[in-house]
């Protein structure tokens, strides 16, 4: 079992929860530790009940994990919620001049800090919570200067003063601990590796400026508003146009506005702005202006659970906009593969010339994952297809004589693209059906032959979309008693299910899939045949993944895990499902979550 | 010529003349505004392929369709966001938005009046027939109260949009009304609002001569008054132009209503076009500046 070390943090919001994590988490990455942070929260502003778990380890850490090492509660609610979830081993550092410790399961140690003793609680306001922090990190067996350092970097800007005052609060709680209380039996160690510590949003948004993004705009919504904050922040540095929009119907046609003028385009929104954008997707297929839309999903229908993850929007996706046209859909299997994506999904939509869709969620959005600053590759491939500009030596009018057809029929399906101001190479780009000049054909000019000619002239590039695509692959051991099948942002957790599993005697395996649209249906056919047992795990209530699955391939895993409740999965939920599932108890499980948000 | 430079070729009407002839009804208002519009484009030189006609969804949105330029005949009520987009990301192209009233204040009334807040630098006509022609004949948001329509068979009974007050309101920075079958006046309100740097809007009384007949030629002609006749109105004075917007029945004022030239542009207000319009900047950040979002996050 890989080592890991889990601290929950837990307050109303605007109670500072985010400050200690981000110390916590600069301290670990600075170590050479990996990183899974998720937040649990309620959109409110001030109050309600938020718990931030941040989980290390020398080895990569892919999810929030399934126990609490120690708990840090900021009030009396999070104490009265939370310390039933921590077992054997588990320690709580509480303020023991405002909060009352329940009874905690045996083996946990309770920790009070007297906090007005400690520090002066007029002057600092979040002394309870840098206290808590130094005598975490005591007990961790981790070094004092890491934290100094973190403080005054954090500081710095409020003068010396302020932060001589808090590095002396950290110390007071880290002596306080090292005397009173008992360090972790594993101390956390040290290795010479450095990791960038991200969200999904801040992954993606830097995945489109690698990728050669020129446009961003959005309107603002729970969960996506992170990409908007790190484009509008970094535009000028990064030479990008960032709008915010007054609807996602504006979004959507800016965007697709701005990439017909020959710019890379994107945009971010959740479930709701989707559903506003789906107009305008039918548009950049019909004239053939590729964009990459974002939805990072949240627990829907309608307003929802804004701050809460769900995997269901699929079928929003795969049903976006009326009519058939192409479209591309892939979910990022974790953190870093958010940025990974983004240039990929770019190539292309710019060589088949129509939308393309990442489908994250608020899991991966908003969680936060240590990442090898060498996967953050700023000069992936770009690849802007069949491109027409005055740049890369279009031929002037005279080349071409009038004759060019903008949706020229081709066996590809792709047509070359002259963007507007090239000389030689007007044209009209219709909504309507439109003959290979874009002369409409649907008004007075009606005509089948047509009609039927430039459908199949769309569609062709879906063929050549799934061949560019790479089909999905089986991790784990070949011949095993279960695989696991997911898609997108529970790989992590299907991973680390797979591992207990196998280690209690359970051998596992797993399919993610990450190319949505195209599938690759007959491979993961192939795939399946070999598998003893299936089980589909997804995030949403009706088994979107499967049901799309079935549509494609007629294929009927042996049986289901979903949860509809707007956390995501912990490994142990997954493992204990398939023991039921294997000893024939249910085909369907939707495991309850213990932690209280 | 006495020197082997050949001088540049200049623009003539046929360069403008579209793929295809429009299929408007005979005497269609929209036929003077597409006239008018070629007419100013050759008298101002553009080059065809550096204008880029956008348009919505209606009869007067298949404009695009009958000029030769880049065109994009789009989404209903959208053309205004995705000329946006257009002009941000090259502001170099001469950009016009052609549509109708119910395109541009019904189903897109907010980006109408967003664009008009950010003053984009574009021109926006709108063939202004009051009511809905594509779909046969429904109130459209300039119809008249009392107007008979296949949606309102016994009159309308909502309040008319006033798109010229509305653009006041909204701070356009250029805004005048036209008339399709006052033919020069109307080609000299199109150059100046594609010479004006910033969100120019141009209402245009369009007849509708097969669904409206209570706004015919017949009704505007003895109506419709130049601004430029009255040599006591001055189109700097705001509050001088919201009081002629009102003016309806007896008068109604064509002409340039208000332009003021000191509000920036939105593509002029942001740095990053500094050095040139978007579609021609790199794609690749630089090494230095993408260490520097990496070690951010370190």
């Amino acid at each position: 079992m890989k080592q890991t070390f889990a601290i929950g943090i837990g307050g109303a919001a605007g109670q500072g929860v985010a400050t200690p994590g981000d110390i916590f988490a600069k301290i670990f990455s600075r170590r050479g530790l990996h990183l899974n942070a998720y937040n649990a929260y309620q959109s409110i502003i001030r109050g309600g009940h938020t718990f931030l778990t941040i989980r290390t380890g020398p080895e990569k850490v892919t999810n929030m994990g399934d126990r609490i090492d120690l708990m840090i509660p900021l009030n009396q609610d999070t104490m009265d919620r939370h310390l039933g979830l921590l077992s054997a081993g588990a320690a709580c550092i509480f303020n023991a001049d405002t909060i009352k410790p329940g009874t905690p399961a045996s083996g946990v140690q309770l920790c009070p800090l007297p906090v007005s003793k400690l520090a002066d609680i007029t002057r600092n306001k979040v002394a309870q919570n840098t206290l808590a922090i130094g005598a975490g990190l005591s007990m961790m067996g981790i070094g004092f200067q890491s934290l100094e350092d973190v403080i005054k970097e954090q500081f710095q800007k409020k003068g010396d003063a302020v932060v001589a005052e808090n590095v002396g609060v950290a110390r007071a709680g880290y002596d306080y601990a090292a005397s009173n209380f008992k360090p972790f039996s594993n101390p956390l160690p040290k290795t010479e590796n450095r990791y960038a510590i991200l969200s999904g949003n801040t992954a993606m948004a830097m995945g489109g400026a690698a990728g050669g993004v020129k446009f961003y705009c959005a309107y603002p919504m729970s969960p996506a508003t992170g990409v908007l904050h790190w484009m509008a922040a970094h535009a000028r540095k990064a030479g990008i146009m960032v709008r915010q929009v007054e609807d996602e119907i504006g979004v959507i046609n800016m965007a697709i506005g701005a990439a017909h003028a020959g710019v890379r385009s994107m945009c971010a929104t959740s479930g709701g702005g989707f559903a506003l954008m789906s107009e305008g997707l039918g548009m950049s297929a019909m004239i053939e202006t590729p964009v990459v839309v974002i939805d990072c999903q949240r627990a829907g229908p309608s307003t929802g659970v804004p701050t809460k993850t769900e995997q269901g929007d699929l079928w929003q996706m795969l049903g976006a906009a009326f009519g058939d046209y192409p479209r591309v859909i892939a979910a990022p299997l974790d953190i870093g593969d958010c940025f990974k994506l983004i240039p990929e999904m770019f190539n292309i939509v710019d060589r088949f010339q129509c939308p393309g869709i990442v489908l994250c969620d608020l899991l991966l959005s908003e969680g936060r994952l240590s990442v090898d600053p060498k996967d953050l590759d700023f000069a992936p491939t770009i690849d802007r297809g069949e491109l027409i500009t005055t740049g890369n030596g279009a031929s002037s009018e005279s080349a071409t004589n009038g004759g060019y057809k903008r949706y020229l029929i081709t066996k590809s399906g792709i047509s070359p693209r002259a963007i507007p101001g090239v000389p030689g190479y007007t044209h009209t780009a219709g909504t309507d059906e439109h003959d290979e000049n874009g002369v409409l054909i649907s008004d007075e000019f009606t005509n089948p032959t047509k009609r039927r000619a430039m459908m199949e002239k769309r569609m062709r590039k879906m063929g050549g979309i799934e061949a560019t695509v790479p089909p999905p692959a089986l991790l784990g051991p070949r011949n095993a008693d279960v695989t696991l099948i997911g898609w997108g942002s529970t790989k992590g957790v299907i991973e680390e299910a797979c591992e207990l599993l196998n280690e209690q005697g359970i051998s596992a395996n797993q399919l993610q899939i990450r190319w949505l649209v195209p599938l690759h249906g007959q491979a993961i056919l192939d795939i399946l045949k070999g598998s003893r047992h299936t089980i589909i795990v997804e995030n949403n209530y009706s088994g979107q993944f499967a049901r799309y699955l079935r549509s494609e391939t007629s294929y009927v895993p042996s049986g289901y895990i979903r949860k509809y409740d707007g956390e995501p999965f912990m490994p142990h939920h997954v493992v204990e499902a398939v023991k039921q599932q294997l000893a024939g108890k249910t085909n369907l499980s939707v495991p309850v979550h213990e932690i209280m948000v | 010529m006495a020197t082997g430079v050949a001088p540049p070729e200049l623009q003539k009407i046929a360069d403008f003349k579209g793929k295809v002839d429009p299929d408007w009804c005979p005497g269609c208002g929209d036929f003077g505004v597409l006239a008018a519009v070629q007419k100013a484009l050759v008298e101002l030189q553009i080059p065809n392929h550096n204008v880029v006609t956008i348009s919505g969804i209606g009869c007067s949105s298949n404009f695009p369709g009958f000029i030769e330029t880049y065109g994009m005949h789009t989404l209903h009520g959208r053309a205004l966001a995705v000329a946006t987009g257009m002009k941000l990301a090259n502001h170099e192209l001469t950009v016009l938005v052609t549509g109708g009233d119910g395109d541009g204040f019904g189903i897109g009334g907010n980006h109408f009046l967003h664009t008009m807040r950010r003053n984009v630098d574009l021109l926006y006509i709108v063939m202004d027939n009051q009511i809905y022609g594509l779909t046969t004949g429904q109130t459209s948001p300039t119809s008249r109260v009392g107007m008979k329509t296949k949606s309102m068979p016994f009159g309308n009974i909502e309040a008319p949009v006033n798109p010229i007050s509305l653009a006041l309101a909204a701070g356009a920075t250029f805004i005048a009304r036209g008339y399709s079958a006052e033919q020069k006046h109307l080609t000299e309100l199109i150059k100046q609002g594609i010479k004006h740097k910033g969100f120019s809007f141009l209402d245009v009384f369009s007849p509708c001569v097969t669904y409206n007949h209570d706004n015919t030629y017949q009704w505007f002609k003895p109506r419709v008054k130049k601004l430029e006749d009255d040599p006591a109105f001055d189109s700097a004075d705001w509050t001088a132009a919201m009081g002629k917007s009102l003016l309806w029945d007896d008068e109604i004022p064509i002409g340039k209503f208000f332009e003021r030239t000191d509000v920036p542009t939105l593509h002029g207000a942001e740095p990053v076009l500094n050095e040139g319009p978007l579609v021609r900047h790199g794609l690749r950040i630089p090494v230095d500046t993408a260490r520097s979002f990496i070690e951010e996050l370190m």
